[in-house]
């Protein structure tokens, strides 16, 4: 049944006491607002590095060259490495625990690709056809690249869902057409998709078409290898066999670690699952203190009402309150004021938090480095708003019970 | 109404007890208008506040309206209070911040009366006190004498077979002491028995019966 009485009571009371109120309210307030604040933000950012080591394979590999920098065997330092197919021939079948390998080519990003009278600058790069299963690449139309058009040099390739669009636009058919590349006529053979945006803007085409064309000799820009399930150790161990192999075949002192590059994803992965189990529980720190500041903030807040309240108590006990009605009066208050403001808190952290996540997806920002789909669990704030009403109220409930039972004469004499 | 046999009260602090009342033994019967004189500290206050059952004595028996009161629990006090006592202090002690009417209908609360008789009731109660034009005032709004038959209109409203008054005209001048003791007659020629704490003759004589307390101790008369 709804009380008039009581509401009124806990609305004249509130409003007696506004500076109480607007303490009380913005302690609760404020805790329940960062936390969700920080919990959303806490995800954009987690949200933004799992999206990215969701678009390469977790566990890959990538080695590339860079100049020496120790002389060896005669050889000054500052020497210019360049791999060519006999390297990833050597890292292919002489290190063990590779999965998939593939060997790339960057096609200069000077070259211009032209369809029917347009030219436009892609990024395109010459790969294998294990590079498919490397890269998580989705075919939607056609095929990738394959066997035989690395055996037989085929001048194919496939394009990405974004740069098809903006070649042929959106209605005109690719798949086995012809675009020009540098002057060189490519088929097309396939059309695919990818998780980052990015990636749907490449093009791909057989490695050793594009060694052949674009290139005096068979030069291999990178590598890229996944490594099955194995544990970072042992990805540690891989990679040092690569060094090894690389560095004896291109006379490379074997301590060089500067010749070769070798970026480890799942060191990276490793790193980053530490580094995030750390922040969220940075997060979850910081937001259990502010909920702990705002229970202190209820608590004491109800400590300064009994006392101020102690005459006025003592008057209705006199008048034939019992305790009982006395503590519950206190406690309605508090629980009335903490979830009001506990709430407000909720859905305004909730607002800004899903108010950035629609901006986001509605002007498509989604190639924000560091933040993306940043989202709070409803359940676990709810659960952290009650935990936070509970808490303030049972810390009430003691200086509560004690203006319960004090003497209505003592009372009323304050 | 009201029997008490060998009441006796202290108050101990930490290092000294303080006996106020060394073995009261007192009758008032129902339609009394009985008024309780002694000099400051003697223990007036302490003996009404017995009989209003806001504060417990040591040894003793006091029953009221034939039953016995001793070791109630705060919440079987409270509703004796509601049902059989009404209050008049002093210094008034009405809720500042609410109006006459709603000060008046307050024991009414207690009782779980509906809200629309409460509002009924206390403007009625408050056309006995002659102030029912001064309803929506809140006390500081209003004289002593004023604020003094407000507190009286609110211990009547819950229709007390006692009423207890401590000093109730302690505050006021002799005017209005002596308007007020006019309500209290009429209260009581309705058959409510009244109980005034008083230390000014003037007033004791205006009642029907004086207990005169010395050092805790009954003087007869
Ligand atoms: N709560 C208390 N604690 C300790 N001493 C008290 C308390 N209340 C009253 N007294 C003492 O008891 C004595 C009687 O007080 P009281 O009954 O108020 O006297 P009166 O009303 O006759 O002036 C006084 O000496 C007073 O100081
Ligand atoms: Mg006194």
């Amino acid at each position: 049944m709804f009380d008039y009485d009581k509401w009124q009571e806990i609305f004249d009371s509130l409003k007696r006491h506004k500076l109480r109120t607007f303490a009380t309210a913005l302690a609760v307030w404020w805790g329940i607002f960062m936390l969700v604040i920080l919990l959303g933000a806490g995800n954009g950012l987690r949200n933004s590095a799992e999206r990215d080591f969701a678009d390469d394979a977790i566990n890959s590999l990538f080695v590339w060259s860079n100049r020496t920098s120790k002389p060896y065997k005669g050889y000054k330092a500052g020497r210019r490495i360049r791999f060519q197919n006999k390297d990833a021939q050597a890292v292919k079948t002489k290190v063990e625990g590779i999965d998939n390998m593939s060997a790339r080519y960057f096609v200069s990003s000077a070259y211009q690709t032209e369809y029917n009278g347009k030219a436009l600058t892609f990024r395109i790069r010459a790969v294998e056809d294990t590079y498919q299963v490397i890269e998580y690449t989705e075919m939607t139309e056609g095929r990738y690249v394959n066997s035989i058009d690395l055996k037989d040099k085929r001048k194919v390739a496939i394009i990405g869902d974004l740069a098809k669009e903006k070649l042929f636009g959106k209605d005109t058919k690719a798949l086995g057409e012809y675009v020009r590349i540098n002057g060189t006529k490519f088929q097309i053979v396939g059309i695919f998709t990818d998780s980052n945006k990015r990636e749907r803007e490449y093009i791909y085409m057989p490695l050793t078409t594009a060694q052949s064309v674009f290139d005096k000799i068979d030069r291999v820009h990178d590598m890229v290898l996944t490594v099955g399930d194995a544990t970072p150790e042992q990805a540690k161990v891989i990679e040092k066999n690569i060094r090894t192999e690389l560095a004896a075949l291109n006379y490379i002192d074997p301590e060089d670690e500067q010749a070769i590059g070798i970026y480890n994803n799942i060191e990276s992965y490793q790193e980053f699952k530490m580094i995030f189990s750390g922040f969220s529980f940075f997060i979850w720190f910081v937001g259990i203190g502010s909920i702990i500041a705002g229970v202190v903030g209820v608590s004491n807040i109800m400590l300064i009402t009994v006392k101020d309240r102690t005459k006025e108590i003592g008057i209705r006990k006199a008048l034939g309150a019992t305790p009982w009605s006395i503590v519950s009066m206190i406690m309605q208050e508090s629980i009335f004021l903490t979830a009001v403001a506990g709430y407000l808190g909720l859905i305004m952290g909730f607002t800004i938090i899903y108010g950035i996540d629609y901006l986001m997806k509605t002007y498509e920002i989604d190639d924000l480095e560091f933040f993306y789909n940043p989202e709070v669990d409803f359940a676990s704030v709810m659960l952290a708003l009650i935990f936070l009403i509970v808490c303030g109220t049972l810390a009430g409930l003691v200086p509560a019970l004690q203006a319960a039972r004090v003497n209505p004469v003592v009372a009323m004499k304050s | 109404m009201i029997h008490l046999k060998g009441i006796r009260k202290s108050y101990k602090t930490e290092f000294t007890s303080l006996e106020v009342l060394k073995g009261i033994d007192l009758s008032i019967e129902e339609g009394d208008f009985v008024s309780i004189m002694g000099s400051s500290g003697s223990g007036k206050s302490t003996l009404l506040n017995i009989l209003g059952l806001l504060d417990e004595y040591d040894t003793g028996e006091y029953t009221l309206d034939g039953v016995l009161m001793k070791d109630l629990s705060q919440t079987q006090a409270a509703l004796y209070r509601n049902q059989f006592l009404g209050f008049v202090f002093q210094s008034f002690n009405l809720l500042p911040f609410k109006s006459a009417k709603e000060n008046v209908a307050l024991p009414l609360y207690y009782k779980k009366i509906p809200r629309k008789i409460r509002q009924e009731k206390a403007l009625e109660y408050l056309e006995k006190v002659g102030l029912k034009d001064w309803a929506d005032h809140l006390p500081n709004q209003m004289s002593g004498g004023q604020q003094q038959r407000v507190a009286i209109a609110r211990a009547l409203i819950s229709e007390p077979k006692v009423i207890l008054a401590d000093e109730p005209t302690g505050a006021l001048d002799t005017q209005t002491s002596h308007d007020v003791m006019e309500i209290f007659k009429e209260v009581n020629k309705q058959g409510i028995t009244i109980i005034i704490v008083t230390h000014e003759e003037d007033i004791a004589e205006m009642t029907n019966k004086v207990i005169r307390l010395k050092d805790g101790n009954m003087v007869t008369e």
